[in-house]
């Protein structure tokens, strides 16, 4: 097989990961486009391992065991990931990361005060809509 | 290296490659199933960061994380492949929609669902894809996988080398496991001077349960593995 195939593709899921990285809005989408990454990454490495595990002499077979540990370390990253989009829903009432700017810099629209009951209704919107 | 030597030299040879090395005008079976597999991969992950649909974000990844299990198949990577399904459709999506149902995602479409960027997302994504593509197909235009012998990611090969060689990091990993099991319950656990909230006490009631529960089917899936 060519190893043209799975690089490109795996650079073609990459970037379809980044975009979604940069333009969805709910965090956990946002999650979702990170395991698409980290799955181009993974596709990456299997790819060419077998090329190297059958062009070289002797191999340690690095890339699909750095493949496990991705696996696992992403499941890992999801749980703690989704703990904390958990948290911060049951603290804010949104998982909308356009709306968590408590440490943005510069025009000052929403600041702590005036933020504060734009989150309020925003809780109470979601208790209304649930 | 030598193997990946000559066929690039044979390949590199414009005279010879007729004869000699595949092409890309008569493609084997593999290659052409690769690149179906591959297009639906492609088209699930696009339909995954574009639907505004939160729930039919998180199946359509199922069939682009199946989809890479069977390129991991068609890569001879048998283990990897059934772990992928095993971890990523098996546990990570169903953790996913337990985070959508918990967050409680709006059930059909929801208009705000990309941001106001979502131009400059896409001009940057189109940036890299185009240099990462045309990078990769000119640095590695004549090699060639030979996926003829014995597998190269069967269970044996990957046990193997796994505990001989990467004994270390794989015992490394099985703490890093524990630490992200007590730091998720540690972050889903309701806090008691949260009391004040009397109000959400029902509904964080029946949210604690379940994420408590998920660090635990996760790490049973590792254990087995």
């Amino acid at each position: 097989m060519h190893l043209a195939y799975p690089a490109v593709l795996s650079a073609l899921l990459f970037c379809t990961g980044l975009y979604g990285v940069l333009a969805r809005r709910n965090a956990i989408l946002v999650l979702m486009s990170v395991e698409l990454m980290l799955n181009a990454v993974n596709l990456n490495l299997v790819a060419f391992d077998v090329w190297l595990s059958k062009a070289a002499e002797e191999t340690l077979h690095s890339g699909q065991a750095l493949t496990l540990f991705t696996i696992a370390i992403a499941a890992a990253e999801i749980g703690i990931g989704l703990a904390i989009v958990l948290a911060v829903h049951r603290n804010r009432g949104t998982s909308d990361i356009d709306r968590l700017r408590d440490t943005a810099e510069g025009h000052e629209t929403g600041g702590p005060d005036t933020d504060a009951p734009a989150t309020g209704t925003a809780a109470e919107k979601a208790e209304a809509t649930a | 290296m030598t193997l990946a030597a000559t066929v690039g030299r044979l390949a590199a040879d414009p005279m010879s490659t007729a004869a000699g090395s595949p092409g890309f005008l008569s493609p084997t079976g593999v290659e052409i199933a690769f690149l179906l597999v591959g297009l639906v991969t492609f088209g699930a992950a696009v339909v995954t960061v574009t639907t505004r649909q939160l729930v039919h974000a998180a199946l359509w990844l199922v069939v682009a994380l199946g989809g890479l299990a069977v390129e991991y198949l068609l890569l001879t990577a048998e283990f990897i492949a059934w772990v992928q399904v095993l971890i990523y459709v098996g546990s990570v999506v169903v953790l996913l929609l337990f985070g959508l149902m918990l967050t409680r995602a709006p059930i059909g479409r929801s208009p705000d669902a990309d941001s106001g960027n979502r131009w400059a997302a896409l001009t940057v994504a189109v940036a890299a894809a185009a240099a990462l593509v045309w990078v990769v197909v000119d640095a590695f235009r004549t090699t060639w996988i030979d996926l003829d012998g014995p597998a190269a990611g069967s269970t044996r090969v990957t046990g193997a080398s796994l505990f001989q060689n990467w004994v270390l990091p794989f015992e490394a990993l099985s703490v890093l496991l524990l630490a992200a099991l007590v730091g998720a319950i540690v972050l889903s656990r309701k806090a008691k001077a949260d009391s004040a909230r009397t109000a959400r006490a029902t509904s964080a009631e029946r949210d604690t349960p379940a994420a408590l529960a998920e660090p635990d089917t996760r790490s049973d899936t590792e254990g087995a593995r």
